[in-house]
């Protein structure tokens, strides 16, 4: 597994519009395989916007990212999403499960665009939601859901199509902190199966946490001590 | 002019899809205009998700004029019974001079659909986009086609009269008469026969030849389309009179009736598949030098030479089904 | 090719779950989709099956009928004219007909009277149609009473009761004796409604009927073709009115379709958002839209079709009865003959299931373009 590089990383909204804006001003950084990493700093900075074009869910405006020999940045769309559906996997602040679903559905759902084998699919997806003792809730519906729960379904809908790489947006925002350090525990399981595990957060709990490699702090779209890369 | 519902509806579908690849043509143009594969700008991206609206549209009006096609001939038929001396759709047709190119542009516009989606479909797996400007360049090729089918079909239905007296299978196909279509029917069904199966082998064999050789797409797609033109002929001329069991009736429509158990249907869809498909192939050939492209031109073309030249033994089969099981028996005559 | 295969499934499957999870929007959507191919398909059926019918009741009739006309009205035929005529080639066999309406006060009816050739009746004998005896209420043996033109009232015995592959071909008929036929009407004898011929080879009509106004300038001959022709023509033509009619109509629900198809809640819009961002390409969504849009046009119409199939032959069309309600009292009693085609099939597909998709495109696409990190904020 190579490092993911960034260099140089810009991001512009409303580009060309008198209400321009640079979220992201020139971000170089190397994240390396295998850790935990958290990036930190006052809301506004431009956390969400930079994991965001990390994990393929937006473009710089400028710069590149590449992982490897691959690049990231500057593809297409739908490329984009094919690397990052077999690459990333997603934990979000507000959970984003599909209500009126089941949680089986729920975790299988990003692997329908691949077309696997169903029996096979489904049988992957209770193996995760055993090892993350839901295997009595699979057939629930997610409304019904606690906070924990609903997370930990989210952390089996990011794993069910067995990504590198982890990504995770205030992750422990929704949840107290009991269920924070519970979360923490899980973030450390996965780090010890290989995983490399991206992570922003106000949370003390979290980025004080052991398992947290390495804390990149950011403020106004930059990194704030370059010297740390 | 004569109003049914069919009528109403191919006018409708017509006006329709020009107007759908009316847009998708300016769209398409906006597209090449802006753009910039490398750019990580809004406008970019805003091109690209265009590319997905037209994409759909031009798809989309594709298979509804594929549809329109098989109404059109059918309504052909059908209201054959109130034109005089019209018995099939070739006396519908020939109600006035719009007909004909009216249906011949129609089949134009299928397979250029077909080189279109294949040409998109192959675009859309390289990273690069390296067609965008030929594929949307070849949407302004195809526009004015869409848009004379539109007037001549209008044309053709508004110049519709049943008190026109019109000139059916009979007298058109006939050896003795005159034109393409007398032309087709007087070719020595011995000849026609030949040429079909030395065609047919042609496009098998340099198919073939592709398939383990990655080499000659293009002439595969030009044995192919070959084939297609001397099948047609070959129906006009024999294979039609094996249908019928009559030694003189040539008409390429009157075998898509009930009576003839449908057996037109059963002929032209592999053949117009095979075609549209080997069409696509060759197109697609002599873009293998692009770099983005050289793994996945082989693949595809792999499928679409297979998927074909399934398609074409098949209207082989039917084709010889047609002719062995039937009790007209030439032989004597012809050969 | 498998896992293409799979996708769509997986495609199809998520599709109907999201459908019944919003089952208030998309029955609104149904009802109207199905109500607009009820109607077009009602009128479709219903105008076939008429036609079918007229071709039905003319099958049998003769190649050629020929009309006495003075001052340009129809009159009563001399049978001398079928020497007069002469021998024609191509005729196989002519001659007189004597049939006519008769209004029935009683049930406000109209009947058709006529004398048939392949049965012989006695002087009081009628043979009538199953629709005639179902609205008098008789049966075989009862007398039926007529008054005619003359003013005497004439009884028939009922012999038979007619049935019919096509009861519209029957409905209204009455099958007299040639004798009755003529005192009821008052026709003199050696006269008749109108002479037919026979033709066997059809190349041969157009100059048969060439040849009889020459030689007899003061008929008029009516070929089978030609009013099979104008039956066809009045029908499509009929058809193709009221399907211009219900432009309208279809441009409303093209409207709809479009406004319900842009008018996506906000639960769907992050829906797409949330399905973007874990991995679904845009055109896996648009393709899933394209799925639900084919979901929702096929069950609306296959309700719309079949309840049009259910309306048209099992309750005899009963919506449109107020427009054709003074044709006959005897018609809504008949029972039409059930009939299906692909050229309505597909005509009628591009009256609703293509406008539908047409409204549906930009739409679709447009949801479909949602940012994938909109779910991330
Ligand atoms: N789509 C957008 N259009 C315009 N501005 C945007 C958009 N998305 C984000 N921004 C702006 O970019 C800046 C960075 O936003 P971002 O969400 O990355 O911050 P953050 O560090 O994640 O903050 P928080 O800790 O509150 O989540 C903010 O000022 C925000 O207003
Ligand atoms: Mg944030």
């Amino acid at each position: 597994m190579e490092p993911i590089q960034l260099h140089q990383v810009k991001k512009a909204f409303n580009q060309g519009r008198p209400n321009e804006f640079w979220a992201i001003r020139g971000v170089d950084l190397t994240i390396q395989p295998h850790r935990a990493t958290v990036l930190k700093g006052p809301s506004g900075s431009g956390k969400t916007t930079l994991l965001s074009m990390i994990g393929c869910l937006s473009r710089p405006t400028s710069g590149r990212i590449t992982r490897g020999e691959q690049l990231l940045s500057g593809l297409p769309e739908r490329f984009m999403t094919e690397i990052r559906r077999r690459t990333f996997g997603f934990i979000f602040q507000q959970f984003n499960l599909i209500k009126g679903l089941s949680v089986l559905e729920n975790v299988m759902l990003p692997a329908y665009p691949l077309g696997p084998d169903h029996a096979q699919l489904s049988r992957s997806a209770l193996e995760l939601l055993h090892q993350f003792g839901l295997g009595t809730k699979a057939e629930s519906r997610v409304e019904w859901l606690s906070g924990g729960e609903a997370q930990r379904t989210a952390i089996c809908r990011a794993l069910i199509n067995d990504p590198e790489i982890l990504i995770a947006d205030e992750p422990t925002a929704n949840l107290d902190s009991r269920l924070s350090r519970e979360f923490m525990a899980i973030v450390d399981g996965l780090k010890q199966t290989g995983k490399t595990i991206l992570l922003t957060s106000h949370d003390p709990v979290v980025f004080d946490s052991p398992v947290v490699d390495r804390v990149v702090e950011m403020s106004d779209g930059q990194i704030m001590d370059p010297s740390c890369c | 002019m004569l109003l049914n519902p069919a009528i109403l509806a191919l006018s409708i579908v017509s006006f329709v899809v020009a107007c759908m690849m009316l847009l998708a043509t300016g769209f398409g143009l906006q597209v090449v205009r802006h753009w910039d594969i490398g750019s990580g700008s809004e406008l970019q991206l805003t091109m690209e998700r265009r590319t997905y609206l037209i994409s759909t549209l031009v798809a989309f009006s594709f298979m509804a004029e594929l549809v329109a096609l098989l109404l059109f001939i059918y309504n052909a038929e059908q209201i054959s019974s109130q034109f005089v001396g019209a018995m099939c759709a070739t006396g519908v047709l020939n109600v006035d001079p719009y007909g004909w190119p009216t249906l011949y542009l129609k089949i134009a516009i299928f397979f250029s659909g077909a080189v279109w989606l294949t040409l998109n479909h192959v675009d859309n797996k390289a990273r690069d986009y390296p067609l965008v400007r030929v594929k949307y360049g070849l949407l302004l090729l195809i526009l004015p086609l869409v848009i004379a089918e539109l007037v001549l079909q209008t044309r053709y239905f508004l110049g519709m009269d049943p008190d026109i007296i019109t000139s059916c299978c009979g007298s058109l196909f006939t050896p003795e008469g005159q034109g393409v279509a007398a032309e087709l029917s007087g070719v020595e069904p011995g000849t026609a026969m030949l040429l079909l199966t030395v065609s047919g082998a042609a496009a098998l064999l340099t198919g073939g030849w592709y398939l383990f050789q990655r080499k000659s797409g293009i002439a595969f797609a030009v044995t192919s389309l070959t084939t297609f033109l001397i099948a047609l002929l070959a129906i006009v001329s024999c294979v039609a009179l094996y249908i019928y069991e009559h030694p003189h009736h040539h008409c390429p429509f009157c075998i898509l009736k009930e009576g003839h158990d449908f057996m037109g249907y059963y002929l032209y869809i592999p053949l117009f598949i095979a075609t549209a498909m080997a069409l696509g192939a060759g197109a697609i050939a002599p873009l293998r030098n692009i770099t983005s492209l050289k793994e996945i031109i082989p693949a595809e073309s792999r499928q679409l030479i297979g998927v074909s030249m399934l398609f074409m033994l098949l209207f082989y089969l039917v084709a010889a089904y047609a002719i062995l099981g039937s009790n007209l028996t030439m032989v004597e005559v012809w050969w | 090719m498998k896992a293409f295969i799979r996708k769509q499934r997986y495609l199809i499957d998520f599709t109907l779950s999201s459908l019944l999870r919003r089952p208030g929007k998309n029955l609104g959507l149904l009802v109207v989709y199905s109500l607009i191919v009820f109607l077009l398909a009602s009128v479709m059926l219903f105008t076939h099956a008429l036609r079918s019918e007229a071709r039905l009741v003319l099958a049998d009739s003769p190649e050629i009928i020929l009309q006495r006309m003075v001052a340009g009205r129809h009159d009563l035929i001399p049978g001398s004219y079928l020497e007069k005529m002469g021998r024609i080639r191509g005729v196989i066999g002519k001659h007189g007909r004597l049939w006519g309406y008769f209004y029935d006060p009683a049930v406000q009816a109209n009947y058709t009277l006529m004398v048939p050739r392949d049965r012989q009746l006695a002087e009081d004998e009628a043979v009538i149609g199953a629709a005639i005896a179902r609205t008098r209420g008789v049966s075989r043996g009862d007398f039926l009473t007529f008054r005619s033109t003359d003013g005497n009232a004439y009884s028939f015995r009922v012999s038979a009761i007619l049935a019919s592959d096509s009861e519209l071909v029957s409905a209204d008929l009455i099958l007299v004796s040639e004798q009755r036929f003529r005192t009821f009407f008052g026709i003199p004898e050696g006269y008749y409604t109108d002479l037919v011929l026979n033709v066997r080879n059809p190349k041969e009509l157009r100059k048969v009927a060439e040849k009889l106004t020459l030689r007899l300038p003061d008929t008029r001959p009516i070929l089978r073709d030609e009013i099979l022709r104008t039956y066809d023509a009045i029908f499509n033509w009929r058809q193709g009115i009221v399907f211009v009619l219900l432009t309208g109509t279809i441009l409303a629900f093209v409207i709809f379709a479009w406004d319900k198809a842009s008018g996506l809640s906000a639960e769907e819009r992050r829906e797409i958002g949330i399905l973007k961002a874990i991995g679904w390409e845009t055109s896996d969504v648009i393709r899933m839209k394209f799925w639900e849009g084919a979901i929702i046009s096929l069950s609306a119409f296959l309700l719309g079709y079949l309840t049009a199939y259910g309306h048209v032959f099992y309750a005899n069309a009963g919506l449109f009865e107020p427009v054709l309600k003074g044709w006959s009292v005897l018609y809504p009693e008949f029972r039409l003959t059930p009939f299906i085609d692909g050229l309505q099939l597909a005509t009628l597909f591009f009256f609703t299931v293509f406008p539908y998709t047409v409204a549906t495109i930009v739409p679709i696409w447009r949801a479909a373009i949602t940012d994938p990190d909109t779910v991330m904020r």
